[in-house]
């Protein structure tokens, strides 16, 4: 006879219930009111809003720029997780409670900061400028201001897990021949990947939809540094309503197969 | 024994006193950006007014953001009174996205309902070291200039067909009026979303010869700045700003409020009225008080939306839509 451990939570119906309501409210109305929105179009017409240069020119930018972000933070994240978890330091506490700010900072506060910073006659872009390249008003500054913006996601995700990785099986490692690299490649990379995929996953996520903190400093020149949530405003000013929602689902459709695919990869990774 | 029935006076008068205090009436003014400082003071005079002639006060609020998108907020069903606008365009929108007002709103107030209106200006660094005199000048080799994205800003439009404009006078036609802004616009090196974004890129950011502004923001920016940093230049030729303003029908009537929302308009144009829009910089529509500021504002030619333009009807598309003139600028690089 199994004895039903009762759990702390009551019922399955009522939280199952309750969760359904929940992220329908949140989540799947809004979502579907755009996609309802958007299917007053025919396919013709979301073809040419679709396909128009700006609108590609703009994606392509919007993609690439939260890519580049998510991989720079992949790499930066992983290596300020480790210092975190592996050191003692005086001000430890103090750094790691600052890997948190640019979620609490209002992202327009961001934004206007580092455009203040890094353009040609601020603080840090003046020597840009003496070098002979600009930051902020170019792609490099749209990456920059999406780095800063997803930064905790890569570490705080891997933080947890790394500090779970107990010493010994570094030493154990060691003790049976294997080389720094080997240890990394063979014992740490395997247990921090699937972390370090769902943190890369959100920051990607993030930086794509992410309008408050890059507007100041794309400089928002049309085919060069226009991100797609700007374009949505430029046609909901134009009280295009279905053109800016039928961008919205193309933004949506696009990132929900690029995180699947993320999914499906890490489950790959988790079952050999 | 004594305090206690204190006490329960207070509290009572404090329940009688809430429910009239909350009843008095309340209106809700949307605008756009830069008319903060002056309806501030407006709403104060006209409470001062309106109680004179022994009416409930009533409390003003306000709420200001990039045109175009206020007016998405009442047509989405954001409960304004009245609504003072940067463009008539915007306006237009109430009634036909949100059928909240009657085509024929603009006749109902006198000056196509529009008690105030701006122009646009030339902001340029102490000493004008580029020596920037009139519209030529901005295409002239390494001149920046800061001007928001028309797409996404009202006050952009009014600067787009101000340079317009002049193209058109001096070179003559359509096709040289737009080669000459296509010429401007790749001396642009940022397109801000609006007029507040675009001041603090060329004030604070220091990028740009030469920022295209509301004379209003172009004033306001030299008083907060103090006048060592920043001057005005007056073009040869600009464009009549006219922000309209009009009552909301639907909203007022729902709300009782159709009277006092009319006297709050009626009431900028009275001579007090237009000596605050003078003091916050908005050129004034009557004469006697327009003499009284006529230092204050540089005189020069002034083209209009209506005569010039054939109204936002047409401006808007032609220019502004997709597909449009602006877009052809860019799409041909």
């Amino acid at each position: 006879m199994s004895r039903r451990i009762s759990p702390v939570i009551p019922g399955f119906g009522l939280t199952l219930g309750y969760t359904l309501v929940y992220l329908s409210l949140l989540v799947l109305i809004p979502l579907g009111a755009m996609f309802v929105h958007a299917a007053q179009l025919s396919w013709d017409q979301i073809w040419n809003i679709v396909s128009a240069p700006r609108v590609v020119a703009a994606l392509k930018l919007s993609f690439s720029t939260a890519l580049c972000a998510a991989v720079l933070n992949g790499v930066i994240g992983t290596l300020l997780a480790w210092v975190l978890v592996r050191y003692t330091f005086p001000g430890r506490r103090l750094i790691d409670a600052m890997i948190d700010l640019p979620f609490a900072l209002p992202t327009a506060v961001a934004g206007i900061a580092l455009t203040a910073l890094y353009a040609p006659a601020g603080l840090v872009g003046q020597f840009a400028t003496a070098l002979g390249f600009k930051i902020a008003y170019t792609p490099l500054g749209i990456t920059l201001a999406l780095t800063f913006v997803t930064l905790p996601f890569v570490v705080r995700t891997i933080q947890p897990v790394l500090a779970d990785i107990p010493r010994e099986v570094e030493e154990a490692a060691a003790c049976l021949g294997a080389k720094p690299f080997q240890i990394f490649r063979h014992v740490l990379v395997p247990a921090l990947l699937p972390a370090w995929l769902t943190g890369f996953a959100l920051a990607f996520a993030r930086g794509v939809g992410e309008y408050g903190s890059v507007i100041f400093i794309a400089g928002n020149m049309p085919m060069k540094t226009e991100i797609l949530p700007l374009l949505i405003m430029v046609k909901l000013d134009q009280y295009d309503y279905h053109g800016a929602t039928t961008i919205g689902v193309l933004m949506l459709v696009v990132s929900f197969i690029l995180l699947l695919l993320i999914n499906l990869l890490q489950r790959r990774i988790e079952r050999p | 024994m004594s305090i206690r029935r204190f006490a329960l006076a207070a509290l009572a008068s404090a329940l009688i006193a809430g429910p009239t205090a909350a009843a008095s009436t309340e209106i809700l003014n949307v605008s756009y950006d830069p008319t903060r400082e002056l309806y501030q003071e407006y709403n104060a005079a006209f409470n001062k007014h309106w109680t004179a002639q022994g009416k409930e006060a009533v409390t003003v609020q306000q709420s200001h953001g990039g045109s175009g998108k206020q007016a998405r907020a009442v047509i989405d069903g954001l409960k304004a009174d009245v609504v003072t606008l940067a463009l008539a365009g915007d306006i237009d929108e109430l009634n036909k996205l949100g059928k909240l007002i009657p085509a024929d709103w603009q006749s109902r107030l006198p000056q196509s309902s529009t008690p105030y209106t701006s122009t646009i200006v030339f902001l340029v660094r102490k000493g004008n070291p580029k020596g920037i005199k009139d519209w030529g000048d901005l295409t002239k080799e390494g001149v920046e200039v800061i001007t928001p994205n028309p797409k996404t800003s009202g006050g952009a439009r009014w600067n787009f067909l101000a340079a317009w404009a002049w193209a058109k006078q001096t070179y003559g036609s359509d096709a040289k009026a737009q080669e000459y802004v296509k010429n401007l616009y790749q001396h642009v090196p940022v397109l801000d979303t609006g007029a507040r974004g675009s001041t603090i890129t060329f004030v604070n950011n220091q990028i740009g010869d030469v920022l295209l502004a509301w004379e209003n923001e172009a004033f306001l920016a030299l008083k907060e700045q103090g006048g060592d940093q920043f001057e005005i230049v007056a073009p040869r030729l600009s464009i009549l700003a006219e922000p309209p303003v009009a009552v909301v029908d639907k909203n007022v009537d729902k709300k009782g409020t159709r009277e006092v929302a009319t006297a709050y308009l009626q009431y900028l144009y009275s001579d007090e009225g237009q000596r605050i829009a003078a003091k916050h910089f908005y050129r004034p529509r009557d004469g006697k008080v327009a003499a009284e500021f006529a230092k204050q504002f540089p005189q020069l030619k002034l083209v209009t939306i209506d005569k010039d333009f054939g109204g936002w009807k047409e401006a808007q598309p032609k220019f502004f839509n997709d597909g449009g003139v602006f877009d052809q600028i860019y799409q041909a690089q």
